[in-house]
């Protein structure tokens, strides 16, 4: 290989699949919680999502004539990872396959692969997913159940053929085995005209439980701590900056506060808001992917706020319960123009130049 | 807002100015604990008519004169030039063209002198000793004549800074010892071993410019320096108004605009020179020149350069006469055999990769390294497609947006490119050097650059062209009006007492010459 002539002659030696992996191991804290939680149906779904990721990438570089080794920079196995994350355990087999195909040929490969893709893959799948089976993508299966004639997470078998087959094969109807994630019940009940604290109450919703992620949920969004460890080693690694995610959260965080107590009787609290759902795993993961995301640091903050924004408007008047996934997906709309207005000032030129 | 907190930061103390952006490359300074060395003079010395930033100097000697060290053997042409002295005493034998050190191989007219091996000095030029007296539009004539240009690489003629103006006075000299390109080590070996002669050069240059303080900037990566340069301030007179400054490591706070920026907290604005905001910086290598040129009246003829690199294993910190083969100086450190490395003139973030190794050393050679390709080639891997982390925008100095310049680059969308400031981009390569997708976003720019240039170079040919092609229309137009007017005055003149026929040719002639 011909060496380039132009400088500069040293290279600090960060790579794109460094990047991916270390994404890949500040997800490991979340990714192991969702095992705790959900299981075998976790392992499933993970497994089927990265595996179908990276075939399907595979067969995508083939049909292109593009090298193999473009896999190996772990961005499919990411996606793979971040979709599996964002999918409810009660998602059939193939509707993981299904998604994972969307979210790499639909989602990346159509653009031209890797950098060129305007929103983020994962979850423009999961949208797709979620507009298209309602009832799956939001029924939310017990977290650590064990118990026997229903469906017992931690059994093999039980949960393949649960998985292979749904949960008409084990004659189980859905509410058997789901509950209500606590965006959604609060939602429900407000539009039964009850009182925000009185739903929570009725749910009985607890912060520590929210925290820690012992609640109904995706399954790798449940636990804020384990979204919170990896998020805090991608921000020391400096993969991440802090912009995004601080932007966005402070955001989230501000407008229901403020909302909260001008009416609390309509308004969800500031730390519902942020442990519930997919808040934290949006504002570090999802939001921070480098390619659908600013890359300005005023930028970045502006794209922050318009996901908090985006989503405590969703949560609070949409008609869908959860907003974070929804806000991500509109905000990588506006990069281009994002980039375009919010470059820094350069060196040299007074704060009013604007040239 | 990050501006407005380091300012807050700044004003209690906890925090130094710092230029934005930056990397902390690794630095490989094998040879910043061996002395300087000596290099031997070389059989033949090769002098560029050009080793500064502007016009070529003409040579003023022909094939066969002898020449004695320090003379002068070109002429500055034009305004921003220097001349060129000879490096030794001998013999002329050639002048044609030979490659320089120049990324594209490309030659310049050179003269090649044969050394007698006598090394005789011209002694024509008078050491000033009472500088202090001396009228500072003298010194500069002194510091052009004697060849001076900015040692730290850039070679911007010397004299050129060391102007005195009442509508911009000169506040702070800094002198710059930061060095912050890896491998490089003549600076902070110039500051160990000659910092007396360092302080005499600045005492001159804060004389010239009447500058109020001095300022020397060395990193923290050279405490030994610092130390040095203390002492060599305690020891000498009248510079109570000097002092050092360390600052924490960072490339590239050795670029003027950015160590301006992190010893005052003053920006440079855009297309005007430190010397508007009352600064001048000198390099330290530069300043030991100019004490050489005023106090001993030598005009520059060698420089340090560092030959070094992962290729050599006896690098060294070499006091170089200029116009030395590069070959014989890597012969010197025992690298008979060039071929399979790769040679950078210069540190290996903004150095060129020399493709003719012939060339010699001149006056903006800073470092050679003699790098192997496995070295090589991992800090040029194949590049990746962009991912959009905006790391290079992160390690920028001059806060521009390298991926989008880039694209805008690589899509020829130049309007774009200039509207992203490409223009303010000073090459550091820190973005390059930071990308996880290993674009060779320098290189990109570069082609911008040129790319704009030539147009515009096109736009002011076509314009000439245009002009001189209206201008001729006119003159062939003025002289047929002429040639006509006279035709008519003589047919006038000369035609039978019939007036009103006269009037009718005169009609005719008009329509003919108008066809």
């Amino acid at each position: 290989m011909p060496v380039m002539l132009s400088p500069p002659h040293a290279h600090g030696g960060d790579s794109i699949r460094m990047t991916m992996l270390t994404v890949i191991l500040a997800l490991l804290p979340a990714t192991m919680i969702s095992v705790y939680l959900f299981g075998w149906l976790a392992v499933l779904l993970i497994v089927t999502c990265m595996g179908t990721a990276l075939l399907t990438e595979a067969l995508c570089l083939k049909w292109m004539k593009r090298p193999l080794s473009t896999l190996l920079d772990n961005s499919a196995a990411l996606t793979g990872l971040f979709l599996a994350l964002t999918l409810p355990a009660a998602v059939p087999w193939w509707m993981a396959v299904l998604a994972s195909v969307f979210a790499i040929v639909l989602g990346k490969q159509i653009y031209g692969g890797l950098g060129y893709n305007i929103f983020n893959p994962a979850l423009s799948a999961r949208i797709i997913l979620l507009i298209s089976f309602p009832l799956h993508m939001t029924t939310w299966i017990v977290p650590m159940s064990a118990a026997e004639p229903l469906l017992n997470l931690y059994d093999f078998s039980t949960c393949l053929n649960f998985f292979l087959a749904g949960p008409d094969a084990l004659k189980l109807g859905f509410d058997a085995i789901s509950m209500a994630s606590p965006l959604g019940y609060v939602k429900t009940e407000a539009t039964l005209g009850v009182p925000v604290a009185e739903a929570l109450n009725a749910y009985n919703y607890s912060y520590l439980n929210a925290f820690l992620g012992f609640e109904a949920g995706s399954i790798g969004e449940t636990s804020a701590l384990a979204l919170l460890i990896g998020g805090i080693f991608l921000l020391a690694r400096h993969t991440i900056t802090w912009h995004i995610p601080f932007s966005y959260i402070a955001t989230v965080l501000l407008l229901a506060g403020l909302f909260n107590a001008l009416n609390p009787e309509q308004f969800t609290p500031p730390l519902f808001h942020l442990f519930a759902g997919g808040l934290i795993l949006c504002a570090f993961f999802m939001a921070t992917d480098p390619v659908s995301s600013p890359v300005t640091p005023l930028g970045q903050i502006v794209f922050g706020i318009g996901c908090g924004v985006l989503t405590w408007s969703i949560r609070s008047f949409g008609g869908y319960p959860e907003g974070a996934m929804f806000a991500v997906l509109l905000m990588n709309c506006a990069v281009p123009l994002i980039d375009h207005y919010f470059r820094p000032r350069v060196y040299g030129y007074g704060s009013g130049d604007k040239s | 807002m990050p501006a407005m907190l380091r300012k807050f930061a700044q004003r209690l103390g906890m925090l130094q100015h710092s230029f934005a952006g930056g990397v902390h490359p690794e630095m490989f300074k094998v040879t910043a604990g061996l002395p300087i060395e000596v290099a031997p003079i070389a059989p033949v010395h090769i002098l560029p008519m050009k080793q500064h930033i502007g016009e070529a100097c003409s040579p003023l000697v022909k094939v066969g004169d002898r020449v004695l060290r320090g003379q002068k053997i070109a002429k500055s042409e034009g305004y921003l030039s220097v001349p060129v002295h000879a490096p030794t005493s001998g013999r002329v034998v050639r002048i044609e063209e030979h490659a320089i050190p120049h990324p594209s191989g490309m030659g310049l007219p050179c003269i090649f002198i044969e050394s007698d091996g006598q090394d005789e000095v011209d002694e024509s030029l008078e050491p000033i000793a009472n500088w202090r007296e001396i009228n500072p539009a003298i010194l500069r004539e002194r510091v052009r004549m004697c060849g001076l240009a900015g040692l730290g690489g850039a070679v911007f003629p010397t004299f050129i800074k060391l102007i005195q103006d009442k509508r911009f006075p000169i506040e702070t000299l800094v002198l710059n010892g930061i060095e912050c390109e890896p491998w490089l080590t003549n600076d902070h070996r110039m500051m160990l071993e000659n910092p007396d002669d360092i302080l005499s050069g600045m005492a001159i240059v804060m004389h010239m410019v009447d500058a109020k303080s001095g300022i020397i900037a060395i990193e923290d990566n050279k405490p030994d320096a610092a130390i040095a340069m203390r002492e060599a301030l305690s020891r000498a007179s009248d510079m109570e108004n000097v002092r050092v400054v360390v600052l924490p490591t960072r490339y590239p706070q050795g670029s003027e605009k950015q160590l301006i920026y992190s010893l005052t907290g003053k920006e440079v604005e855009a297309g005007r020179l430190p010397m508007h905001i009352g600064v001048v910086c000198q390099n330290v290598g530069t300043s030991k020149a100019l004490h050489d040129a005023v106090v001993l009246g030598r005009t520059l003829t060698e420089r340090l350069v560092t030959v070094s690199g992962d290729a050599v294993d006896n690098p060294a910190t070499m006091s170089v006469r200029l116009g030395m083969p590069v070959r014989t100086l890597f012969a010197q450190r025992g690298v008979d055999d060039l071929s399979g490395l790769h040679l950078l003139h210069g540190g290996p973030m903004m150095g060129e990769r020399l493709k003719n190794v012939d060339v010699p050393v001149i006056k903006s050679t800073t470092g050679l390294l003699a790098m192997s390709i496995p070295t090589m080639q991992q800090a040029h891997t194949e590049e990746q497609p962009c991912i959009r982390c905006g790391h290079c925008s992160e390690a920028c100095p001059v806060h521009l947006v390298p991926n989008l310049l880039a694209d805008a680059c690589r899509s020829d969308q130049f309007d774009k490119a200039e509207k992203y400031h490409l223009f303010d981009c000073i090459e550091c390569g820190s973005c390059s050097y930071v990308c996880p997708s290993n674009i060779p976003l320098v290189h990109y720019f570069r082609y911008g650059k040129g790319q704009i240039a030539q147009t515009r170079r096109e736009q002011i040919f076509a314009e000439a062209s245009r002009k001189r092609s209206e201008t001729r229309d006119a003159r062939i137009e003025a002289e047929k009006a002429e040639k006509a007017a006279r035709r008519s005055r003589v047919r006038r003149d000369h035609a039978p007492v019939k007036p009103v026929e006269a009037v009718e040719t005169e009609v005719k002639d008009a329509t003919e010459e108008k066809s």
